[in-house]
Order: C-alpha cells, then sequence, then structure tokens
C-alpha cells in the first residue's frame, strides 16, 4: 500500500510531489539560463551526452511529478492544463521554453547589445552584432530611391495629405455618410492620382490623361438631365466622342505646353523608390484591382454567353500564370503591341499588369459572396421591380461583400507582398533598393541588416492590415 | 427586350476584337520594321548558352527546345522539393495550432504570422544573399554525419549509383498497384463482411519487400558515393562525387515551402475543425476506437474539406517558384523567358509559350480539381 502511495500523490505526501517537482524544474530551467546568459556550465563534469539531456531529462522528472490534477493550487492547475497535460505535451513544453531561453542571448546581442548604430561609415561597425549604421545612412534611400533629396518633401506632403484624405470618413456626419462610398471609390482616387501626377512627379497639368478626365466630368453632368432611358447608350457614346473631339479637334497639343508647372521639377519614374514606390504601386493595384475584379465576377455569372466566356477566359488566364511572366510581359512584349511612337510608362505598364492580375483573384473571391447568397434574395429584389443593376447595387452587392471581406483582404495582403516582383521591370522599391545598396562597394557585406530592416517592416504593414480586415469583418457580421 | 440583350455583347465583343486588332496589327508593323518574322523555327535552333545546373545534359550545342525543357525541369524539381517539405510542415504546424499546449499553438501562431506576412522574395533574397552567404567555405566544413557537406558553395550529399535500376522501380510499380489491389479487396470486405483489414502495414510490407527481393534475386546493386574534398588552387577547394544542390535550389526550395507551408497550416486547422464535435461523439458511442474514430470518421471529413485549398496552394507554389529568376536559379524564367529571350529576341513567341506552360499546368490542375470536387461532394438524397 505503501509502495502504491509513493507512486501516486495523495493529500499526505502531496507536498513532496510539489516540493520535488518544482525545484527539478526550477533546477532545468536555471542550468539552461546560466548556460546561455553566462556561459556557465554548472554541470560540465557530465560525460557530454548526459550533460547535454539532463536539464531536459529533469525537469521532464519535475513535470512529470507535479501533474497532479486538482491540487487546490491555481497557478498549477493553469500549468498543467495548458502546458502540462501530458508526458508528450510536457517534454514539447519542456523544448520550446529550453530553446527560447538558449536563442534569446544571440538574437539581443545581434539586434542590440553588440550592435552599431552611431557614426556614419562602415568603420564603426566593429562589433558582432548588426551594423544599425547601414540602415541609418541609407535609410532617406529605402525610402524614396534615388528621388532626389531636396525634393523629398514633395512625397512627405502628398503621403500626409493623402493619409489626412483618407481619414475623413472618419469624421463624416450622418448627413454625409451616404457619399463616402462615392467619395472612396471615385473622388479619392481621382484626388491622389493627381497628387501624385503633379507633386511626386511634378507632371504639367495639361497631358493626354487629362482630357479623357474633362470629357468624363462633363458627360457625367450633362449625364444627369438624361432620361434613364437613354442613360446606357449615352454613356457608351458620349464620353468617347468628347475626348476625341478635345484630343483632335479642339486643343490638340496646346493646351500641353501651356499647362506645364515651371516651379516644381520634373522627376521621371526611374527614379522613384524605395518604400514610397511600394505604397503608391500597391495603393492603384488596390483601387484599380477591385472594381475590374467586381465586373469580372459579375460578367462570370452573367447570362450573355459572350460577356461570360470573355470574363472566364480573363480569369483563368490571369489566375494560370505567374505575375513574374505578365510582368515580364508587360516589360518586353507588351511594347511590341504598341505603334512605335506611342510610350506607356514603365510605372502605369506596372500598375495596370498588377491590377489585372489581382483583379482575376478579386472576382474569383467576390464569386464566392455571390454564390453563397441565397436565391431568395435575387427572387424577392425582382419581385419588387428591380433591374439587374439596381437589384446588384443595392440588395446583393452589400450582402456579398459583406461575406467575403477576410478574402479580399488576404488578396490586398497578397498584392502588397506582390510588389517587390516590379523589379523585373527596373522599378527599384525597398526590396530592389536593399539589393542595389548591398552591391555598394563601400557598404559590402550588411545584407542580412537591410533583410531583417525590410522584413520588419512588410511585417507591420501587412499584419496590420491583417488585424483591420479582422475588425472589418467582425464590425459587418451580421446572424444569418 | 431583344436588342438590349444582344447590345451589351455586341459591343464587348467589338471592344475585345478592336484591341486584339489594334494590337496584332501593330506588333506586326514593329517585327516587319525589325525585321523579324514570327514563327516557332527558332526552337530547333542552335542555343548558343550554358546553364549552371541542369537535371539533363545541356550545353550551347544543344537546341533551344531543350534549353525549354531545361528549365521546365528545374521549374518542376524545386516545385516537387517545396511541396514535399511545405506538405510536412504545413501538416504539423497545422497539427500544433489545433494544441491545446498554450506554448506549442502560441509557436505555431507565431511561425504561421510571421512567414506569412512578409514577401516571398524578401524570404529568398533572405535566403540566399544572407543565411547561405553565412555558411563555412569547403574546407572549414564540418561534415554532418560523415557524409552531408553544407558549404557555401552548395550542399553536398552522397550519391547512390544503382546496377539495373529499371528492375527496382518495376517492383515499387509493381508493389504500388499490388497495395492498390489490396485495398479494393479491404473495402469491399469491410462493405460486405464488416471485417477490416490491416491495410497500413500490408502496405508498407508490400512497398519493403519486393524491392528488397529484388537485391536480392533481381541483380539490383546499390553503391554509395561520399563527396571528397578536392583542392582546386591554392585556396579554392571543392567536393567530388555525390550530389551537389547549388545554393540556389536550397534557398528557393528552403523559402518555397517555409512560405507555402504557413497556409497549408492553416488549410489544415480549418479542415479539421470543420468537423463537427457531433461525429466524433457518434462514432464514439457506436464502439469505435480513438484511432477507428480518426481513421474512419475525421479524416475523410477534413480531408474533404483540407485537399481542395491544398492543391490550391501547391499550384501557387509551382507558380511562385518562377521567383527563381530573382537570384540565377535556372528555372524555366530565367532560362527560357530569361536568357534565350535576350539571344533570339522573339519576345512575344517564347513569352507565350512560358505562359501555356503555366497555363496549361494550373488549368489541367483546376480541372481534375473540379472532378474531383464532384466525386467527394456529399451525396445528399
Amino acid at each position: 500500500m505503501n509502495k502504491l502511495n509513493f507512486l501516486q500523490p495523495d493529500k499526505n505526501n502531496l507536498n513532496t510531489y510539489l516540493y520535488t517537482g518544482t525545484i527539478l524544474v526550477a533546477l532545468s530551467i536555471f542550468i539552461v539560463f546560466l548556460n546561455s546568459f553566462f556561459k556557465k556550465d554548472l554541470i560540465s563534469f557530465l560525460p557530454g551526452t548526459l550533460s547535454f539531456f539532463l536539464p531536459l531529462i529533469l525537469g521532464f522528472i519535475g513535470l512529470h511529478l507535479i501533474r497532479i490534477e486538482y491540487s487546490g493550487l491555481k497557478f498549477l492547475d493553469s500549468v498543467n492544463k495548458h502546458i502540462n497535460t501530458n508526458n508528450f505535451n510536457a517534454f514539447l513544453s519542456l523544448l520550446i521554453v529550453f530553446v527560447v531561453i538558449k536563442s534569446l542571448p544571440p538574437l539581443l546581442s545581434w539586434f542590440i547589445l553588440d550592435a552599431n548604430i552611431a557614426g556614419d561609415s562602415k568603420d564603426v561597425c566593429t562589433g558582432t552584432g548588426a551594423c544599425w549604421t547601414y540602415i541609418k545612412i541609407w535609410f532617406n534611400r529605402f525610402m524614396y530611391g534615388m528621388y532626389p533629396n531636396a525634393e523629398q518633401w514633395r512625397i512627405n506632403l502628398s503621403f500626409i495629405a493623402l493619409a489626412f484624405l483618407g481619414t475623413i470618413g472618419f469624421f463624416a456626419t450622418e448627413k454625409f455618410k451616404k457619399y463616402l462610398t462615392l467619395y472612396y471609390v471615385v473622388i479619392y482616387p481621382v484626388i491622389a492620382f493627381f497628387f501624385i501626377f503633379f507633386f511626386i512627379s511634378g507632371g504639367p497639368i495639361f497631358f493626354d490623361f487629362s482630357y479623357g478626365i474633362i470629357a468624363a466630368v462633363i458627360s457625367i453632368i450633362i449625364g444627369f438631365f438624361i432620361p434613364s432611358k437613354f442613360k446606357m447608350y449615352y454613356f457608351i457614346i458620349v464620353p468617347i466622342t468628347l475626348y476625341i473631339l478635345l484630343k483632335y479637334v479642339f486643343f490638340y497639343e496646346e493646351l500641353i505646353e501651356l499647362g506645364k508647372l515651371e516651379a516644381l521639377e520634373w522627376v521621371e519614374t526611374g527614379a522613384w523608390g524605395g518604400l514610397s514606390l511600394t505604397f503608391i504601386v500597391s495603393f492603384f493595384c488596390l483601387i484599380f484591382c477591385f472594381p475590374i475584379g467586381l465586373f469580372l465576377s459579375l460578367g462570370r455569372r452573367s447570362d450573355f454567353p459572350i460577356i461570360k466566356y470573355f470574363s472566364i477566359g480573363m480569369i483563368e488566364f490571369w489566375r494560370g500564370v505567374p505575375l513574374i511572366t505578365v510582368l515580364f510581359m508587360s516589360s518586353v512584349m507588351f511594347p511590341m503591341f504598341l505603334p512605335e511612337d506611342m510610350f506607356i510608362d514603365k510605372l502605369v505598364r506596372v500598375i495596370i499588369a498588377i491590377s489585372l492580375f489581382e483583379a482575376a483573384y478579386v472576382a474569383e473571391v467576390i464569386r464566392g459572396g455571390l454564390q453563397a447568397l441565397p436565391r431568395g434574395q435575387y427572387d424577392a429584389a425582382k419581385s419588387l421591380g428591380m433591374g439587374y443593376w439596381k437589384m446588384h447595387i443595392l440588395v446583393i452587392l452589400p450582402q456579398a461583400l459583406k461575406l467575403v471581406i477576410p478574402g479580399i483582404a488576404n488578396t490586398f495582403l497578397a498584392l502588397v507582398k506582390d510588389t517587390p516582383l516590379i523589379f523585373v521591370v527596373g522599378l527599384l522599391e525597398i526590396v530592389g533598393m536593399l539589393n542595389l545598396a548591398k552591391t555598394n562597394p563601400e557598404w559590402l557585406g550588411f545584407a542580412m541588416e537591410g533583410y531583417v530592416f525590410a522584413s520588419v517592416l512588410f511585417f507591420i504593414i501587412c499584419y496590420a492590415m491583417s488585424k483591420y480586415s479582422y475588425n472589418l469583418e467582425q464590425k459587418y457580421k451580421t446572424e444569418r | 427586350m431583344n436588342i438590349k440583350k444582344i447590345l451589351p455583347q455586341l459591343l464587348t465583343l467589338l471592344v475585345v476584337i478592336l484591341i486584339f486588332g489594334f494590337f496584332s496589327y501593330n506588333a506586326q508593323v514593329n517585327m516587319e520594321n525589325r525585321g523579324i518574322s514570327f514563327g516557332y523555327g527558332f526552337l530547333s535552333q542552335e542555343s548558343s548558352f550554358d546553364v549552371q545546373f541542369s537535371l539533363i545534359e545541356f550545353d550551347g550545342s544543344h537546341s533551344y527546345f531543350r534549353a525549354y525543357l531545361v528549365g521546365l525541369l528545374n521549374t518542376i524539381l524545386v516545385s516537387v522539393i517545396g511541396i514535399i517539405f511545405a506538405t510536412i510542415i504545413g501538416v504539423v504546424v497545422g497539427i500544433a495550432r489545433l494544441s491545446n499546449n498554450y506554448l506549442i499553438n502560441k509557436t505555431a501562431a507565431v511561425y504561421v504570422e510571421f512567414f506569412r506576412n512578409i514577401p516571398l522574395l524578401l524570404q529568398i533574397f533572405f535566403w540566399y544573399f544572407a543565411a547561405l552567404r553565412a555558411l563555412p567555405l569547403p574546407q572549414d566544413t564540418e561534415p554532418m554525419f560523415g557524409v552531408f557537406f553544407l558549404t557555401i558553395k552548395g550542399f553536398f550529399v552522397p550519391a547512390i549509383i544503382w546496377n539495373n535500376l529499371d528492375i527496382f522501380i518495376y517492383s515499387i510499380i509493381a508493389a504500388i498497384i499490388s497495395i492498390t489491389f489490396v485495398r479494393i479487396y479491404a473495402r469491399k470486405k469491410q462493405e460486405n463482411e464488416g471485417i477490416q483489414t490491416p491495410v497500413f502495414s500490408i502496405s508498407i510490407g508490400l512497398l519493403l519487400i519486393l524491392p528488397i527481393l529484388t537485391f536480392l534475386f533481381g541483380g539490383v546493386d546499390a553503391s554509395v558515393e561520399v563527396p571528397v574534398i578536392k583542392q582546386l588552387s591554392q585556396s579554392g577547394f571543392t567536393y567530388e562525387g555525390g550530389i551537389k544542390l547549388p545554393p540556389e535550389l536550397i534557398s528557393l526550395a528552403l523559402a518555397l515551402s517555409l512560405y507555402t507551408a504557413t497556409f497549408i497550416a492553416e488549410c489544415v486547422r480549418a479542415g479539421v475543425q470543420g468537423v463537427s464535435k457531433g461525429q466524433k461523439e457518434a462514432a464514439a458511442s457506436i464502439g469505435l476506437t480513438p484511432n477507428q474514430v480518426l481513421k474512419l470518421v475525421v479524416m475523410p471529413q477534413a480531408l474533404r474539406i483540407i485537399i481542395p485549398p491544398t492543391t490550391n496552394q501547391y499550384l501557387n507554389l509551382t507558380k511562385n517558384s518562377s521567383l527563381a529568376a530573382a537570384i540565377a536559379y535556372p528555372d524555366l524564367v530565367l532560362v527560357f523567358a530569361g536568357t534565350a529571350l535576350m539571344q533570339t529576341g522573339r519576345a512575344i513567341e517564347i513569352v507565350s509559350i512560358t505562359m501555356l506552360t503555366y497555363l496549361s499546368l494550373s488549368i489541367s490542375i483546376s480541372i481534375f480539381m473540379n472532378w474531383y470536387n464532384k466525386k467527394i461532394a456529399i451525396k445528399e438524397k
């Protein structure tokens, strides 16, 4: 009887188990801690393999001893419940704790203790740790690429202004809430485009594209007075006619010369780079890929065979090829498809390529949401006499999009993570700049610091995005 | 009514035809100006470049078509390695995410959050330019288990030299075929008589015994060739013999599998969580052992949820392997759409072949997945 009691803890010898177990676990952790932080080996007198495994064995026995059900101690119960449910779990928990203790000192020393950040040349980096001086010196390049130093305030100003304009939605009163969608889908992107074009690029006020904008604005204004019966034909015919008239008959080239801004220096897109380029590319691709994807997904579910098969073809084509070949296509194959004298800027080509590519993925995500809606929703909307567009805008899409927030957020995340690929066409965003800086003869051998820096930046951006999408999902979650 | 149906379609068709017409007209004009004619005849021309790493014999005297094959095989190689490791890591991490051990759960969560929020290209660069460059030179390398050498120049592993390899492969094929028959027989037996056959142990036995028999009676023979260090010059060393895995391949496979494993882990987690608790309790209540519950009730249902998105991830991995071009691993994109394109200048033909290759791969897989989904879908009455 006594022997059995010795193996199985009970009321009388519970404390013995508790103390022995705790001491063994503490001892094992203490040994590893000393070994890792102070390079002192308490058990070096033992033969090699045993001294390596001894902390593990000690801790394992200790954890086995303190695995007491309903001991009455809150802390012990929670330990047992969470990390010490059985032998296998105890072993893995110990392993994880030891690996963390073991890897902390080297990491700490590399990141902080032995790292250098002072000074402004490679010579200060004598320690065994990271050389953050490298990041400090190149910080400007990593953020702005080859953009001239004196002009960088333009990027900052644009980004601050756009960030401010982007937050307007939070301050809008009830009265203006209904215009927010219009604002974010149409007005804000246009403002952003103008900021980027005028400030960051320093482009002329009138350029080829602005005829299109003028035509669009005029036709939209007139469009309000057109009876809804003819609206579709009106919007198909009038804007294009206006554009052609404006471009080839009324203004032609004069306005381009007239509107050039003298104050701001023209910075070509090849000089843009760094994190700011990552933001610019992701921003525009996000804005363009969503509506394209929406139309493709509606097209795929359309009753019109031509539109349906066209959409299916588009979606399957873009989803079937890797992004890098799409970018290859935009850089080496696309110029062959254009007239000799026509030139489209590299950045614009890249943005179009990525937008089309991601739009296919967005389309499939949205299709999932559309398919998830019960037929009754369609039937109810139709029975109220709604047409195709009215039904989709007022009934179907608000519900479908709500369902696919996580999927769309994942696609957007993938898009942000895909932006470094634009190195294929020679645009250097932050990863590209890192590779450039790495090969600078004065700063050889700091690849690790650069990649760690960029990884942390990307991690923060992407993690924040995924957390935000999670919040959004919770906010719009409705019980069905 | 009718015109409202036809007009949008006609307009779409018109726009598409206009765009295509515009593009092909321009392409024709441009190619005439540059003096090149459209055609795939260049594929049989002699390519005059060399490829660092190829599975089949290749040098400058071979044709461009063979260069295409070299690139394709390298792409397949890295994809297969990546898929194998991504599956192993993904399943382990996915199960760890389900563990009720707090530490294991959190470690797996940190791994998933960390590796999937960093661009794949950055990870490839990190492994290639930062981590693998920190490895020792060939002469300073400590061997792992005496025969593996991990150096800055690549990973040297022993090669196995076979005699009568074909008989060995036939024996494995025979084993697989007989396992299929055993499975069919076992299923029939279970359906008719309710008796379970230990299919798994029989399969393992077949897979082991048949190849071993060929060693004893079939004249199959295998010997191991260990890499040996060799001095090239005063300070230049390398290893001879064995198989050399170039650092490009290692870093690419490492980054691809670590990145894709995070997504597979989430698929596995979602799949196992998707099996409702009632199923397990019902299975236990009719007297199945925990092993049988897992094998007969939970796994078939979980796999139904897991397999489609996981196949999608495999496809993504294969497409992502094209990032090899960034670190000069000679895959399809680098060899064919890079070097061969630069040499011949035939942008349209080469980019279209490259895209078609990936496209046919992914479309065939998606057709297979549709068939598979239909097959495994729960048939409701």
